[in-house]
């Protein structure tokens, strides 16, 4: 896995997201089984326990369960997975939305813009 | 949490000169955690005083019960500021000194580092470069299967490519119950891999904290928070 990590913001969030982002691009299936920490820690050249620190996220929230005895998976809930994958979307969206408004563009304006580009791509 | 190390009100000063003042540290089983400050901040005064190179004014330091000492030298691998291999001998000979001198140094271990780092165990040291000679006595030093790896500089003088290579050493060789004490310039190049930093001011204790909670408080990275604080 391709990961990009700065140091401006905390590791295991950035790890969490680009995890996720694995997840939803189906890089990680679902039901797949998952590297060790200790592998997957110093294929991103980070801190064991940071990677950890990530799962242990991850687990919470139900992405990601360990089976004491053969390992830690991905969640084979597709409906966890789809949720992840609109909220991702509306997270992108927001973001979006907040510069364009930087630009001085209201919701109509934005919401035409898109129409034409999308037509212009077909 | 597991304590490793613990320093209670540590005051260090040389001839009228206070180096370190009232230190109070507790480090913990399974970490890396970097030691970080500017040139004369008391790093390697610390360092030292932990390795039993120097005795503290008052205060104290223990580990699993014993001060510094033959007990804790076991528990203690420790590379210091400075080389001090003979370098009249060959990289062989020197891992074959480190074995007779520690039970816990792994020679095949060795061997593989030196081997991955392109470096001749044939060659004799005062033929290498000076960070080549550095690469040498850091592979000597990670081989050992210690509780607490003190490393003073370890990658100052070491290649961008070789650095890498170290730090994923470090990774790989974490293990839950030993910890890694790093002192070091090279903030960025590091702060991936931290689990805590320390930061020493004028011989004192400024901040211990973890790095994630640090960047989260203060939305920036160790090394940007680094140059604010001592901004000169």
């Amino acid at each position: 896995m391709q990961w990009e990590l700065n140091s401006e913001r905390p590791v295991y969030l950035q790890l969490i997201e680009q995890i996720q982002a694995g997840i939803i691009s189906g890089y990680f299936k679902p039901g797949d089984k998952l590297p060790s920490v200790r592998d997957l820690a110093a294929d991103a050249a980070v801190n064991p326990n940071t990677m950890q620190r990530a799962f242990t996220e991850l687990e919470r929230t139900g992405l990601v369960y360990t089976n004491r005895t053969s390992g830690r998976f991905i969640t084979s809930d597709e409906k966890l997975i789809k949720e992840l994958k609109e909220q991702s979307a509306i997270n992108e969206i927001k973001e979006f939305l907040n510069k364009m408004k930087q630009l001085g563009l209201d919701t109509e304006e934005i919401i035409e813009v898109i129409r034409n580009l999308a037509k212009e791509l077909g | 949490m597991n304590t490793l190390l613990e320093c209670k009100s540590l005051y260090k000063s040389f001839s009228g000169f206070t180096a370190l003042s009232n230190i109070d540290l507790s480090l913990q089983k399974g970490q890396i955690i970097g030691l970080l400050g500017p040139n004369g901040s008391g790093k390697s005064t610390l360092l030292k005083l932990i390795n039993g190179l120097l005795v503290p004014d008052t205060g104290s330091i223990t580990m699993g019960g014993f001060n510094p000492g033959i007990e804790t030298k076991k528990m203690i691998s420790y590379l210091p500021e400075r080389t001090y291999l003979a370098d009249w001998m060959k990289v062989s000979d020197i891992v074959c000194f480190f074995k007779d001198f520690y039970d816990n140094f792994d020679s095949a271990k060795a061997y593989d580092m030196l081997k991955s780092l392109h470096i001749e165990p044939n060659r004799r040291l005062k033929t290498l470069s000076k960070g080549t000679k550095e690469k040498v006595q850091l592979i000597l030093v990670m081989s050992r299967k210690a509780d607490l790896y003190c490393l003073d500089e370890p990658i100052g003088g070491v290649d961008p490519a070789s650095r890498d290579y170290i730090l994923n050493t470090i990774i790989k060789n974490y293990s839950e119950n030993a910890s890694v004490l790093i002192s070091t310039h090279l903030i960025a190049d590091i702060e991936m891999i931290l689990d805590d930093v320390i930061f020493l001011k004028d011989g004192s204790i400024f901040l211990h904290s973890s790095v994630d909670d640090l960047r989260m408080k203060e939305q920036k990275s160790i090394d940007t928070l680094f140059r604010e604080v001592f901004k000169c």
